[in-house]
């Protein structure tokens, strides 16, 4: 794997997204609602709670398991382990941030509003996004960016990294 | 019951879990699920992980996911069935299947129409899974041979019933605290005896026990009339009582087997009451055991293999287990829908 971008570039990066979301909702009336997509949005929600946090803005963090909700979730290529949804709190009538580590089509965001409807009824869902590639083939936009970054086609992005977090490009194996 | 090799009970290859990090992708080894025979020590915990997720879905109010839409599951019962059935059929519809179900009671078998012509019209629908429940062992296996579903063994004669070890194991794994990743034998029953009380012979949920619970690292101790213990345990890697209170003493778990009075050729015992003495759960044998868990895979012949109080009581998990099994069923549907959209183990039509 070739890098992308190296820890000091994601760290702007999050350092972008968590100035964003503290400008619109400090001074909220409730806590954030940070649902982190797994795996990769997780990691990327994990982050921004304790930046937020770290700044005096109240956040509660839940992770999202998509698996089930993808329009290739029987494809050869999807997990078959599934990871599970954790959310310690009602979406229901809250404001939600859903955080994502990379947009591109918009099919994961898509499966991610599926599965956030089933478990009740938001008043508002956000999209938050470390990086932008673009490539979109659904009509989705991000409400908060990190960073926009122009990769090839047949290149995909991935996370990595436990404490400093870095991003690499991965040829697709199809 | 004929002895096959013992399954090696090593553990499955490491899960590499958690944010960020690569997870198993492929599914199972297998594209039928017929029985333990034939799963690897992965398969049995990519299952047994997989019900877990799937057991989330109780808590919600909408208990559906949308994965198997526009699949469909036909449950076909050549045998009579309470919870097996309906518990697959929840199953399929909460994974968002279209479901049918044949009672063979009700069917043109009775108007002398074949197993096999049966299986061929069914096939001519395209079900994606087919769930089978027969007299005969080994009927599951002859189905695959008529159809391009993925096919689920509900229980077949004497042989195995799969789903029922796994929704077994997931009710230990429960109460034993090892569905929480951080316990140091999550998801593996190393360390936990379990005792199998009664008509072991003939029956089809002991098998797939022993295999299953072998496999997750268990020891497993059976009891029951000479008349009703088979040959060859040993290779099973079981070991056979004579005596039920001996059995019994120090082992974790016990679980309770109804006589199979439906697949008995003549007498083999006196009478319920002088088993019920012998070899059931009485309230006594109970209170012996203080608060070691109890099993029994349903249905149940109160005052036979198990006092009414005993069932009802604080010790039975026979309630959780039956809870379990739709979630362990739905995380069987799942792997198996999936596998038939892989190029090795798929269909041949894609």
């Amino acid at each position: 794997m070739s890098s992308l971008l190296a820890p000091d570039a994601v760290d702007a990066a999050l350092h972008q997204l968590e100035s964003h979301l503290a400008d619109q909702f400090a001074g909220a009336s409730s806590p954030l609602a940070l649902v982190g997509i797994r795996t990769g949005g997780a990691v990327v929600a994990k982050a921004l709670q304790e930046r937020l946090t770290a700044r005096g803005v109240a956040c509660e963090l839940g992770l999202l398991d998509i698996t089930l909700y993808r329009d290739d979730a029987l494809a050869q290529g999807a997990n078959a382990l599934l990871l599970g949804t954790d959310l310690p709190f009602d979406v229901e009538g809250r404001q939600v941030v859903l955080v994502d580590d990379v947009l591109f089509t918009g099919r994961t965001i898509r499966a991610a509003l599926d599965a956030i409807c089933d478990l009740g009824r938001p008043g508002r869902v956000h999209l938050a996004v470390l990086l932008d590639r673009g490539g979109r083939e659904l009509p989705i936009a991000a409400d908060f960016v990190g960073a926009t970054v122009d990769v090839d086609a047949d290149q995909r992005l991935v996370l990595q990294g436990d404490d400093a977090l870095e991003v690499a490009l991965q040829p697709f194996s199809r | 019951m004929t002895p096959t090799a013992v399954p090696p009970s090593g553990a499955p290859s490491p899960v590499v879990s958690g944010e960020g990090r690569a997870v198993r992708a492929e599914g199972l080894s297998t594209r039928h699920l017929l029985g333990i025979e034939g799963l690897t020590a992965d398969d049995v915990d990519l299952l047994l992980r997989n019900a877990k997720v799937f057991s989330q879905l109780y808590q919600r109010s909408r208990k559906k996911v949308p994965t198997l839409a526009g699949h469909t599951v036909v449950n076909c019962f050549f045998e009579n069935s309470t919870r097996t059935r309906m518990s697959f059929e929840l199953a399929a519809k909460r994974l968002s299947a279209d479901t049918i179900n044949f009672s063979g009671s009700t069917s043109s078998l009775k108007k002398g129409e074949t197993f096999l012509d049966t299986a061929r019209t069914i096939e001519s629908y395209r079900p994606d899974i087919l769930v089978l429940r027969h007299g005969s062992a080994g009927a599951c296996h002859l189905l695959t041979q008529v159809t391009q579903a993925a096919v689920v063994n509900a229980g077949d004669g004497a042989h195995e019933h799969p789903t029922q070890a796994l929704l077994d194991a997931f009710t230990l794994l429960e109460h034993f605290g090892r569905l929480d990743d951080d316990h140091p034998q999550a998801f593996r029953l190393d360390g936990l005896s379990l005792a199998m009380v009664g008509d072991i012979a003939h029956s089809r949920v002991a098998r797939s026990n022993f295999l299953c619970l072998r496999l997750l690292g268990a020891e497993v101790r059976v009891v029951g009339p000479a008349t009703m213990l088979p040959v060859g345990l040993d290779s099973y890697g079981v070991q056979a009582f004579d005596d039920v209170d001996e059995a019994l003493d120090g082992v974790s778990a016990v679980m309770m087997l109804r006589i199979q009075k439906e697949r008995l050729n003549g007498p083999v015992l006196p009478s319920d009451a002088e088993y019920h003495a012998h070899y059931g759960l009485t309230q006594e044998r109970a209170a012996q055991l203080g608060d070691t868990p109890v099993l029994h895979p349903g249905p149940i012949n109160r005052g036979v293999e198990i006092a009414p109080g005993v069932a009802d009581g604080p010790q039975s998990l026979i309630n959780r287990q039956s809870h379990h099994g739709i979630a362990v069923r739905m995380a069987a549907l799942h792997l198996l829908a999936k596998g038939l959209h892989r190029s090795d183990t798929g269909r041949a039509d894609g």
